[in-house]
């Protein structure tokens, strides 16, 4: 019961302040190497986030993108390699510490109990108290009151804070957790494959709160597999493959086509693409969420990213 | 809170109190308590006499008090196999030391709820620290503890009791706190009862408005998650099995003080009665749902039945028939209830 007694105002620092200096990176990841026994799991990676852009990590499964998150949620401690906070090195050795720091993370699991209120789910952990001593309770009024306002700000319609998470829709739920995130003061946020559980329209909803975090002045880390998501909110790419970066670029040094063909690993998309071409017949023309597709690539090609946004759900 | 709640006010209107209410997880065990109640009322006199009344409430508060904190544990995820038998430990070991090892009876109330503290420790302890079930575990102390207090008390009073409690300095008092009657239009009833409504309602608001009992609920619902976003589950655990094995610590020293005698075999078996009580009263089996209030209406039911039947003149031996079907018809209708209550939110 004594746990984190740190006192609630403490916990959510004011997160406007990052936005004074937007272009100093807010994190630097440089060099960081993670093994767990004879395994690498993440091998000299690097990259920047700063407050107030989108930095997408793109990567297939088993590309280490958990184990990366789990090294900036302080869950892992790199083996080499070292973070930068506001140019200043950190170590982050639980998942508190991280979030003393000000990194959030939005979990793909949600961090949240379907069976619990919204409102008591959104302040979980980080209650807001009134009262002194043995009459110190939960103050319940504001915590209702904030997670409608707040919910409001980030343009998410609920009718009922009562209402249990478990009734939400998988959209919904990412938004709240998004918020709560957002309110916590964070100025760093994570996103676990955000939209990878959702459909098409969701993933769109979702995507939009990402821009809102970001505007808000918030550094944010996408992690997901999709480069249709990724792309157009994107400001910096990193992409990892079996542990190792395939490289790191700003959103003027790639198109979304190259960033696709490096994320399947360019010969062997291609090489899937003809396996899967039916003979004398090309792909159907036209699709709503192919995106801006670069000129570059091939019909096949084209039609390949296409259902690359399907097959990666 | 100003202008946001009274535009969140607007939105949820439409939400029908009826339905407000059938989300409440003790609002199955009310009408269950209520049909049993106007049953019983209707088929025997006594039932429905203050002596009748003084009675029922009396068995009912027995299991109530021990089910606030099994359904606490419950709502935090795990079970107590143990807190039966513990009661009975608490009761003989306060005996023990104040009648054959010559302790003052204040002291040994002291040292055996620091014994039922370390138990209640242990339990969750290594829950937590190995992972298991809870239930294995607490199998384990449940039978470990069956042994010593049998084992114990016959090696100390080469009987399986421990009695004359009644006869030590400062007893008095005790019997006041613990044990007395208050009488009401000429039938005593228990004071145990008046420590039952009062322990239900600290333990409902420590579930509801506090901080620790919004990380039961978190740590019941989903440990994952609860752990990611910072809530200490492991010491949320341990807690709520401490609180349990306090709370046996009152039960079993109400039992010696009230009688001044209390058998080495006492408790065996409540266990499954306060998890009734507990899951009539709306606990979810698995964790992360349920009530307080809910579960002292579950004692409610037990105690109204069990009495009820001897008044009603039938054969007690079927009682047990009746929690079995009660259990079976109570977890069904708090399910509908459930599934009813979430659809009609979407």
């Amino acid at each position: 019961m004594t746990d984190s007694e740190i006192s609630f105002d403490s916990q959510r620092r004011v997160h406007q302040a990052s936005a004074v200096a937007p272009d100093a990176p807010l994190l630097e990841i440089q060099n960081i190497t993670k093994t767990f026994g004879s395994v690498i799991s993440l091998s000299d990676i690097s990259t920047t986030v700063r407050a107030g852009q989108v930095t997408c990590v793109l990567g297939d499964n088993g590309a280490g993108k958990s184990t990366f998150i789990k090294t900036l949620a302080g869950v892992y401690q790199p083996d080499h390699g070292q973070l930068l906070m506001d140019g200043k090195p950190v170590t982050l050795s639980s998942p508190r510490d991280s979030l003393n720091a000000g990194i959030a993370t939005v979990y793909q699991d949600l961090a949240m109990v379907p069976l619990m209120a919204i409102w008591r789910n959104f302040f979980l952990g980080s209650e807001p108290t009134k009262g002194w001593g043995p009459f110190r309770r939960f103050d319940a009024d504001k915590a209702k009151s904030i997670t409608r306002k707040e919910l409001s700000d980030m343009g998410i319609d609920i009718r009922d804070p009562d209402q249990p998470v478990g009734t939400l829709s998988g959209g919904e739920r990412q938004s709240v957790a998004i918020a709560r995130a957002v309110y916590f003061g964070a100025r760093l946020l994570i996103l676990d494959e955000p939209t990878s559980a959702l459909g098409v329209k969701q993933a769109g909803v979702v995507l939009k709160y990402i821009v809102q975090a970001r505007d808000r002045g918030l550094g944010v880390i996408f992690i997901t597999h999709n480069p249709h998501h990724a792309y157009p909110v994107g400001d910096r790419f990193l992409l990892l493959k079996r542990g190792r970066s395939l490289g790191d670029f700003a959103k003027s040094e790639i198109s979304l086509a190259e960033l696709t063909g490096l994320m399947a690993g360019g010969a062997e998309l291609e090489q899937l693409a003809h396996e899967l071409q039916r003979p004398g017949s090309e792909g159907p023309e036209g699709s709503a969420d192919a995106g801006p597709a670069g000129d570059e690539v091939s019909e096949a090609g084209r039609s390949m990213l296409r259902d690359s946004s399907t097959l990666g759900q | 809170m100003t202008t946001a709640a009274v535009r969140g006010d607007e939105r949820i209107a439409n939400v029908s109190v009826l339905r407000r209410l059938l989300v409440k997880p003790e609002f199955g065990s009310l009408i269950g308590a209520l049909v049993v109640l106007v049953f019983f009322a209707t088929q025997s006199d006594v039932f429905r006499s203050t002596s009748g009344v003084a009675n029922w409430l009396d068995t009912a508060s027995t299991v109530g008090l021990m089910a606030v904190p099994v359904a606490l544990l419950m709502i935090g995820g795990h079970f107590d196999l143990s807190a039966g038998v513990q009661t009975g430990t608490a009761g003989l070991a306060t005996g023990i030391m104040t009648t054959y090892w010559g302790l003052h009876v204040y002291a040994s109330l002291v040292v055996s709820l620091l014994l039922m503290l370390a138990i209640g420790f242990l339990n969750g302890y290594l829950v937590t620290r190995t992972g298991l079930p809870s239930f294995i575990i607490t199998l384990g102390t449940f039978l470990g503890l069956q042994g010593i207090n049998l084992g114990v008390t016959k090696q100390v009073t080469n009987t399986v009791q421990v009695s004359n409690l009644d006869l030590v300095p400062g007893y008095r008092p005790l019997k006041d706190i613990f044990g007395s009657t208050i009488s009401i239009s000429g039938n005593g009833f228990q004071i145990a009862i008046l420590w039952w409504v009062l322990f239900t309602a600290l333990g409902s608001y420590l579930l509801l408005h506090t901080r620790f009992g919004n990380w039961v609920f978190a740590t019941g619902g989903d440990p994952n998650a609860s752990k990611n976003v910072g809530v200490p589950t492991g010491r949320t655990t341990i807690a709520l099995f401490m609180l349990t094995s306090a709370f046996a610590w009152f039960v079993g020293n109400t039992q010696i003080i009230r009688f001044g005698t209390i058998q080495a075999q006492v408790g065996i078996g409540q266990e499954l009665i306060f998890i009734v009580a507990a899951v009539i009263g709306g606990c979810l089996l698995t964790g992360g749902y349920g009530s307080v209030v809910g579960a002292a209406v579950g004692a409610l039911i037990f105690g109204m039945t069990q009495q009820g039947i001897v008044y009603a003149g039938w054969n007690s031996d079927w009682f047990k028939l009746f929690v079995g079907a009660m259990l079976l018809l109570a977890v069904l209708a708090n399910q509908v209830v459930r599934r009813y209550a979430e659809q009609s939110r979407r």
